[in-house]
Formats: structure tokens, sequence, C-alpha cells
């Protein structure tokens, strides 16, 4: 486990100029099981993102995605997006801002080789303040696994 | 009874008279835009619009240029949209032309409809990184620059600004500078004539 983190830099928060993904935590899960992951993010204060579903088409909703394997990422949950207004929008903007989380189902196929595994994924996001909005941006993250 | 009526009478009068002689007097721009001595030869690029015509920044020079980075992921880039595209109808006479640099990563088939959409009336290139580090980085949209007649930058507003009268106050500054090598035109005239149209 040690070496994995070692030869991982993803294992530690990942951090942009506005976004912070906290390490996360060790997940052990049994070939054939599920288990549920939670990847917690820290946003600046006065910034927000996109929420997964937002009101606009041409906005860029946060989108999680993970690797094919060795798990199977069988769902991923946004929590609920607060509604809420800005300087620049004549209607509330569906948005996440200050900490929240968003979980992933993963499910271990009964095949999986066991021991310690990596599962490598990407955020996409795309940030505003009240005024400004920075480029969208993709995040690595990645979860340490031992599959048992 | 009667000296308190007429005290007020005469401060109502006088307040007209003022608001009036104010509203009537050349506007005369804020000093937003740097002096001419500090400004900064504007990078050249070369882009291509919604055509596919080539757009060199060369080809403004003698126009004062109203340079807009933006995005159409970007809500409050969509706010200064109308506002330039009003500016770009009211001043394209006077030596005035709006460009428009969208940083879409997904390139036109992003930004064609949505400036179908909006009516757009300016020309839009599609920019890349390369030019967005020719500015500085332009690290937040919306980034907007104007650039003087003789291709220099002016102004910068980094940031959805507080009111289209911003840019207006600036664009009527620069078009109302005297162009090098010109005569020296009577003083706010522009100014005057814009604001008698307003």
């Amino acid at each position: 486990m040690f070496l994995l983190a070692a030869l991982s830099p993803s294992l530690r928060a990942q951090t942009t100029n506005v976004l912070t993904v906290a390490p996360s935590e060790h997940v052990t899960i049994k070939r054939g099981a599920s288990a549920d992951v939670k990847l917690k993010l820290e946003l600046r204060p006065g910034f927000h993102v996109n929420s997964d579903k937002p009101t606009d088409d041409y906005l860029i909703p946060l989108k999680l995605t993970w690797s094919k394997d060795p798990l199977q990422a069988e769902q991923v949950t946004y929590p609920k997006p607060q509604m809420e207004k800005y300087d620049f929008s004549l209607t509330p903007l569906s948005v996440f801002s200050g900490n929240f989380e968003i979980v992933t189902h993963f499910k271990a196929p009964s095949s999986a080789s066991p021991g310690p595994v990596m599962m490598n994924g990407k955020l996409r996001y795309q940030a505003c303040n009240n005024k400004e909005c920075l480029a969208p941006k993709n995040l690595d993250v990645a979860i340490a696994v031992d599959i048992q | 009874m009667l000296k308190p009526i007429l005290a007020g009478l005469c401060v109502v009068t006088a307040s007209v008279f003022l608001w009036t002689a104010c509203s009537y007097a050349p506007t005369t721009a804020k000093a937003a835009v740097k002096a001419e001595k500090d400004r900064k030869v504007a990078p050249e690029f070369t882009l291509k619009d919604a055509n596919g015509q080539t757009v060199h920044l060369v080809d403004y020079k003698g126009k004062v240029v109203l340079l807009d980075f933006w995005a159409t992921w970007c809500a409050p880039c969509k706010v200064e949209i109308p506002w330039f595209m009003e500016f770009e109808q009211t001043f394209k006479d006077k030596g005035f032309s709006v460009l428009g640099v969208s940083m879409d990563e997904d390139g036109w088939s992003a930004v064609k409809p949505y400036i179908q959409d909006l009516k757009v009336n300016y020309r839009i290139v599609l920019g890349n990184d390369q030019v967005g580090s020719l500015y500085g980085g332009v690290d937040s949209l919306p980034t907007t620059f104007l650039i003087d007649r003789q291709g220099k930058i002016a102004s910068v507003h980094i940031g959805l600004s507080r009111g289209k009268e911003d840019f207006k106050n600036d664009i009527i500054n620069l078009l109302d500078a005297p162009r090098a090598g010109a005569r020296v035109p009577s003083r706010g005239a522009l100014a005057f004539f814009t604001r008698a149209n307003d």
C-alpha cells in the first residue's frame, strides 16, 4: 500500500486554483461485492461550479468519470444542487459551492485479481465567481483499492 | 408662511436649472483609459472568423477596437454581448469595431449556434491558448481590451463590468482623441453627439 501511495501522486489532495479534492479514504472491497466511495471536494470561497445538470445548455456540467477497470463504476451520485442567483444571471443557476461530496457506487468483478489497485478518474468542471469564469478543467483523481 | 414656500421654490428652480445645464453639457469621459505614453502595442494575431476568413489585428489599425475574449460557457460574457452589439451599431461609422475572440475548446460547432441565437452583429474569431498567452494569459473571462487607433492597448476590463457605461465612456474617449498626425478636432464633439443621441 505504501508503494502504491508513493508511486501515485494522485493519492494526495488534488488542488487547482479554486478546487481541492481531498485524498480518498482507503477502500477495501471483496470480489463480486459493491461499495460506495465518497470523493470530497472543496471550492474556494466565492466560487461555484455548475452542477451536473446546469440550467442552460451552454454551461459545462460537473462530471466525474472513471476508468473501466479494475472496478466497475456502476453509478455516480452528485449532491442536490443549490439554485443561486448571481449578478450576471437573470434566473437562478444550478450550482455547487463550498464543501460537497460525489459518491460512486463501485463493483468488483468476481474475476478481479486480489491485491492493491488504483482506480483512476477524471473530474471535469468549470468554475465562476460573481463576475468572471475560469476555463473548464479536467482534474485527475484516484482512489486506492484493496481487492480481497 | 410665504417665505419658506418661496425659499423652497428657489431651491427647486435652482436644482432644475443645474440639472438641465449639466444634462446638456458635453460628456467628459472619465479617465479610465491609460495615458498614451503608458500604452503598449496590442500583440498581433491571425485567426479565422465564422466564414473561414483570415483576420489580422493589424487590419484594424486606424480604428478603435474592442477586443473581447469570451466563451459560450461564460455566463457573465453573455451579459456584455448585447452591450457590444449596441456599440458596434452606434459607433461603427465613426471608426470603431468590436472583435470577439471565442476561447471555446469545441470550436465553431459550439460557437456558431450561439452567435446565431444571440444575433451577434460583430465579427467573431476562434481564439487559442497561444493568442491568450500573447494577451497575458486571459485566465478569466470575460476579458476585454480597448485598443486605440494606433493599435495600442488603452484599457483592460477583467470580469463583468459594472455597466456598459464603463466601456462606452472609454470608447468615446478614444474615438474623440486626436488622430496621430491629424489636426486637433473640437474637444468633446463626438461625446456631445453621442450624448445627444442617447
